[in-house]
């Protein structure tokens, strides 16, 4: 990252408020992750039920839960473990997509096909499927839902890695690399790679989005977190049942979370599209 | 109409030839789910057994009937010997074989998916069109925004939301659980959709009941869909009238309404009918979570069910359905796409 | 003075960019009287395409006529209302363009296409409109134009669809008809049919035409006049034989001179007070080579074949002695790119021998060929600039590279001297070293591409079309840069190409390709004044000499 980048971002960012927002906002998501267990004002596992299923108000600006539980702190203390989970998961898809994709992007032929052929079964599922029935096999826990949403992405990762070698291995600055002495391995790590990342980056970004929405439909239908933990979906899967005597706030909140953590990814995304293609630098 | 043969057996031969082609993919699939399901977790034996307290003896019964004890290529050919003659095993929860099980409510989840993507189309395409049509207008900012929104909601918040607005709320919509009122009278089942059925039974008061029923489940899985639908229409439709050709139908002085028709939407749809395969699977994953809320008796609930209640068999059986019905979903995107395009060839 | 039938009149056109107010055409006043043929000539970003789209109404939604008038049978057109507009564009006045295979719909018969413009203007049915198509095909000289009418534009290949543009566009006998680089893209025998095809048309439905063109030597083949725009501006306008021997502008004289033709020499290309520093060093003529030395290169009976299908190229034998200029011409799908990339070591040939100073490198694969001592001797330049730079390298990182990677240096100071030194060496000034390449104009692309060829001091030097994507002035400079630093290096050349004026400029001998094989060679001005075979004949009878039409104009 350059001065120069920089200084783009900022230019960037101040003609599209939306993304500024945006990353403010993914910040903001980071900061109460980390931090989340200190600033919730009441305890989210301990019940209160004299308070059961009142409605947001001053003591509670979310409501409370059948249990009495501070709706507000229980989505601030979840914050954490909806991010872990898709961050994690689109990391791993992310390293392994981008490096296998490459190759064989670059390589083609047999290992390419083959490569191709695991994607295509893969990709034969939908993907939501995928992930309960490998949550299901690999035994209902927090860290199988990380490794399913990881492989449920890695497809995408692998084609769209792979796609955008392929279309640069023949350009005459690959050639160039070439005829200047450097090895496929070093084309493709030091050449195709770095000019792959930024658009992979913003794939990343809409990605995270996703796998939040994921992860939270896991556990929406059961899988993976357990109550009492507090997290977004499992609080949804439990307002759920108070929907049609009209306790609202027990999912329009955790809902609102939800939508606005993977409004805020979305957003980002499309803003470093803008920020890291250099044709935009004036 | 020599011509008309010979483009349908175009399409006819390339249907076969695609068909053809995804038939590894199915093995793969069949291979996958063997590996998924009987190779990973721990003892399969017990994972089939019918609970968590089963006998040494029963496991040791069914590792037998199962053919554990034999090696794992023979048991794949065992398992695929099974699938093909379409024995899936039996559910414990219900009693019934698997087979059985997910024919009697596989319409119910199809025709909730299918409701939903026509919806999802229907009022997709035409936004996409309009915002391209005027770009930077205010219909175009309202499309964006709504696509932004529409793919950040769950379809389970949503669900539940459409609920406590049209059932708590409102009282328009009826009780948010099932396919038919409990005491409602089913028509004849011929094909097990029910708004065809009751049509068939001339039964309009039967039909409407059932269509109440079914349109906030097949909303809003729709909402969830529409936003990437206008989005990649609008985004293809752009490219579509920016380009050479429609400078070309502009030069000859075609009329306003056979440049944007004939020239650019025909052109523009293409990658329309390629993402509505990819939005089928999101819909067939979907399902899983509508069917949920809505209490609706379809597959994927009835996969549910036995998941939570450690009943594998049904699970598998479901995977392996939806991968297929995939896979014949994406046969027929494929066909259509050549249809649509001539530059599709056979091979 | 023959009755005006278009009359421009101070004409503006101003695009509205992220960057602000682009006036794109500044004043343009002409006039075109019925059924001539008037030559637009001016290099990319004259606005010579821009008239053409303000003149039929296609202007994108950006542009607008700010000021001025376009006056079409007396009545100023940029006043009109959409629906008269409508019924005078493709009736009145039409326009084909450049890329035919894009500007057709690809999804529909071509026929249907056609029908379709007819039935814009024409009250009649699809059949009678169908008929109507067929003959239009016919006209154009389609070959079997009743299966041609329901082939789809991936179908035909480049000359056959701007053939369908063609018909498409005479489809109403439009008095106007406004050709937009035509040729441009088709190979030079195709497009020679092309032009020749156009100019029957024209000539025989007495119809006006404006053709916009780059080339300065195919408007003065077919066109009584010209005129040759410079940024938004008319500067010039006369009789292309007055153009060529006393044009009057500065701008024009250049661009004449800058224009390749069959007697020009490399020292001509830029005039004398343009070409400043980058003047043509005096070297005295090299001494032959002492008996028995190998050559530098030589090649025998390579071949190559991918995966399926018939061989790109088969049999290619040839040699080049150090400091040698040879050229390989053919029309695309020839093999010459193929072969271009198995002698620069990138590819593997599938059969036959390469070797360089007596060596055999023929035999190491492509994968390992860059630990080959001989890798910095064999470089490459290649075609369009703006894909051989990396985009997050600076010029500085293109020219370092091979530096670093074969020339064992390291970062530091004696790494940024090299490199000065190189971008000095091609006139490329030392500030636009930290540029992007997206920061620079076509012509230091090009010029960074060379210095990082050069830089490792190579002895033989494969350059695949290095000017193909550049203008003519762009071009001159860029030539005259090569044969310099040809001359200092003692460098051999292989100048891959497809026109035939620059390499009959540029090259001692010529190897001429046809689907893989050689067709003929020999030494370049001998061939080409008198070619051997049928091919080579055709190939230099379809490019536009200027001398040769002023020949005949005299006869």
């Amino acid at each position: 990252m350059t001065s120069a980048t920089l200084r783009h971002a900022g230019w960037i960012l101040r003609g599209n408020p939306l993304t500024a927002v945006a990353a403010a906002g993914v910040v903001l998501l980071a900061l109460v992750g980390i931090f989340g267990p200190w600033i919730a004002p009441y305890d989210p596992i301990v019940s209160n039920v004299s308070q059961a299923l009142s409605p947001p108000s001053a003591a509670h600006i979310a409501g409370t839960d059948q249990l009495g539980r501070d709706v507000f702190s229980r989505l601030i203390v979840a914050t954490r473990l909806d991010l872990a989970i898709a961050v994690s998961a689109v990391g791993i898809s992310f390293a392994l997509g981008a490096v296998i994709g490459a190759i064989c992007g670059y390589a083609g032929g047999r290992l390419d096909r083959a490569v191709g052929r695991f994607v295509d079964v893969l990709m034969a599922f939908p993907l939501f499927v995928l992930a309960m029935a490998m949550v299901a096999a690999l035994g209902n826990r927090v860290e199988n839902i990380v490794i399913a949403t990881a492989i449920i992405n890695l497809p995408f990762y692998i084609r769209f890695a792979r796609a955008e070698v392929n279309v640069r291995r023949n350009l005459g600055w690959v050639e160039a690399a070439r005829a200047c002495g450097d090895s496929h391995i070093s084309v493709v790590l030091r050449f195709l790679l770095p000019n792959v990342l930024p658009a992979m980056a913003v794939q990343m970004s809409l990605n995270l989005g996703w796998a939040i929405l994921n992860a939270a439909g896991l556990s929406f239908i059961g899988l993976g977190v357990k109550p009492p933990t507090p997290e977004w979906g499992i609080m949804v899967a439990e307002g759920a049942r108070f929907i049609s005597t009209g306790k609202w706030w027990l999912v329009a909140f955790p809902g609102l979370a939800l939508m606005l953590a993977v409004l805020c990814f979305n957003l980002l995304g499309d803003g470093i599209r803008d920020i890291l293609d250099p044709r935009m630098r004036t | 109409m020599a011509g008309g043969m010979a483009a349908f057996g175009v399409t006819m031969a390339r249907a076969g030839k695609r068909f053809l082609s995804s038939l590894p993919v199915l093995l793969g699939v069949l291979v996958f789910t063997f590996l998924l399901m009987r190779v990973l977790p721990g003892d399969p034996a017990v994972f089939f057994a019918s609970g968590p307290n089963a006998g040494k003896e029963e496991i040791e019964v069914i590792r037998k009937q199962m053919g554990l004890d034999k090696p794992v290529p023979e048991q794949l050919m065992l398992y695929l010997y099974d699938v093909g003659r379409g024995n899936l095993g039996r559910s414990m929860t219900t009693g019934q074989p698997v087979t059985t099980d997910l024919r009697a409510r596989l319409p119910a989840s199809l025709e909730l998916t299918f409701a939903a993507l026509l919806i999802a189309l229907v009022s997709a395409v035409p936004l996409g069109v309009l915002a391209a049509l005027r770009p930077g207008s205010i219909i175009d900012h309202g499309v964006r925004l709504f696509c932004a929104l529409g793919v950040c909601v769950p379809t389970f918040v949503s669900g539940l939301l459409l609920i406590y607005v049209f059932y708590y709320l409102l009282g328009v919509a009826p009780d948010p659980t099932g396919r038919v009122d409990i005491f409602a009278s089913l028509p004849p089942s011929r094909t097990g959709f029910l708004l065809i059925d009751f049509l068939l039974a001339g039964d309009i008061d039967g039909w409407w009941a059932a269509f109440r029923q079914l349109i906030l489940p097949a909303l809003s899985m729709a909402l969830f869909v529409i936003a990437p639908l206008a989005r990649i229409t609008r985004a293809s439709m752009l490219v579509s009238l920016g380009s050479d050709f429609i400078r070309t139908a502009r030069s000859v002085g075609l009329p306003w309404w056979r440049v944007v028709v004939t020239y650019a939407l025909r052109n523009a749809i293409l990658p329309v009918i390629t993402i509505t395969g990819i939005v089928f699977s999101t819909m067939l994953g979907a399902n899983v979570l509508v069917e949920k809320v809505f209490s609706w008796p379809g597959v994927a609930s009835y996969a549910l069910d036995a998941l939570l209640s450690s009943d594998y068999a049904p699970v598998q059986g479901f995977v392996l359905l939806m991968a297929s019905v995939f896979v014949i979903v994406n046969l027929v995107v494929d066909v259509l796409y050549g249809i649509a395009d001539p530059r599709v060839t056979v091979g | 003075m023959i009755h005006s039938l278009l009359t421009l009149n101070d004409l503006h056109v101003t695009f509205s960019t992220r960057r602000g107010l682009v006036e794109a055409v500044r004043g343009v006043s002409l006039s075109l009287g019925e059924g001539e043929m008037l030559g637009l000539v001016g290099e990319s970003g004259s606005g010579k395409s821009v008239t053409g789209f303000a003149i039929t109404g296609l202007l994108d939604a950006a542009g607008r006529i700010t000021a001025g008038s376009i006056q079409f049978r007396g009545r100023d057109i940029t006043k009109m209302s959409g629906s008269d507009a409508r019924n005078l564009h493709g009736a009145a006045m039409a326009m084909i363009f450049q890329n035919p295979r894009a500007a057709l719909n690809p999804i529909r018969a071509v026929g249907e296409q056609i029908a379709d413009a007819i039935l814009a203007h024409k009250r009649m049915s699809r059949d009678e409109a169908r008929a109507e198509a067929l003959k239009l095909l016919r006209a154009v000289q389609i070959r079997e134009p009743e299966k041609r009418m329901a082939a789809y534009p991936h179908e035909l290949s480049g000359g056959m669809c701007q053939r369908v543009m063609i018909a498409m566009a005479i489809s109403c006998n439009p008095a106007l008809l406004i050709a937009d680089e035509p040729t441009t893209g088709l190979d030079v025998t195709t497009q020679k049919v092309v032009m020749d095809l156009l100019a029957g048309i024209s000539a025989e439905r007495g119809m006006a035409t404006i053709l916009i063109t780059h080339d300065l030597g195919l408007a003065a083949r077919y066109c009584r006049r010209v005129v040759v725009m410079e940024q938004g501006r008319l500067v010039e306008e006369a009789e292309p034989r007055t153009l060529f021997h006393a044009p009057q502008h500065a701008y024009t004289k250049r661009l004449v001179a800058a224009s390749p033709t069959a007697s020009s020499r490399i020292a001509d290309l830029v005039t004398d007070e343009e070409s400043g520093r980058s003047v043509a060093i005096k070297v005295a003529p090299r001494p032959p080579p002492a008996p028995g030395t190998p050559p530098l290169l030589e090649v025998h009976k390579l071949a190559k074949r991918f995966d399926l299908g018939a061989a790109a190229v088969a049999d290619f034998s040839m040699m080049i002695r150090a400091g040698e200029s040879v050229g390989l011409v053919g029309e695309s799908g020839s093999g010459k790119t193929t072969t271009s990339r198995m002698i620069c070591r990138l590819i593997d040939p599938s059969e036959g021998e390469i070797s360089f100073e007596g060596q055999a490198i023929g035999h190491i694969p492509a994968r390992d060929f860059h630990r080959s001592p001989f890798r910095k001797d064999i470089q490459i330049v290649f075609q369009d600039p703006n894909d051989s730079l990396n985009p997050r390298f600076t010029a500085f990182d293109c020219i370092a590279h091979p530096l670093l990677r074969l020339g064992g240096m390291r970062a530091g100071t004696a790494l940024r001297q090299r490199v000065e030194q190189c971008a000095d060496r091609v006139g490329l000034a030392v500030e636009l070293l930290t540029r992007f390449p997206h920061q620079l104009s076509g012509g230091q692309k090009a010029r960074v591409g060379i210095a990082r060829a050069i830089a490792c001091r190579p002895r033989l030097l494969v350059l695949d079309e290095p000017t193909a994507a550049l203008d003519v002035s762009v071009q001159a400079v860029v030539l005259q840069l090569l044969d310099r630093l040809r001359r200092e290096d003692d460098l051999a050349f292989l100048f891959v190409s497809h026109d035939l004026n620059v390499v009959r400029m540029m090259c001692d001998r010529t190897i001429v390709l046809r689907n893989g094989r050689i067709v003929e060679q020999g030494a370049s001005r001998a061939m080409f004044d008198n070619p051997q075979t049928d091919y080579t004949r055709e190939l230099v009878e379809a490019v536009p000499h200027i001398e040769t039409i002023f020949a005949a104009a005299v006869n």
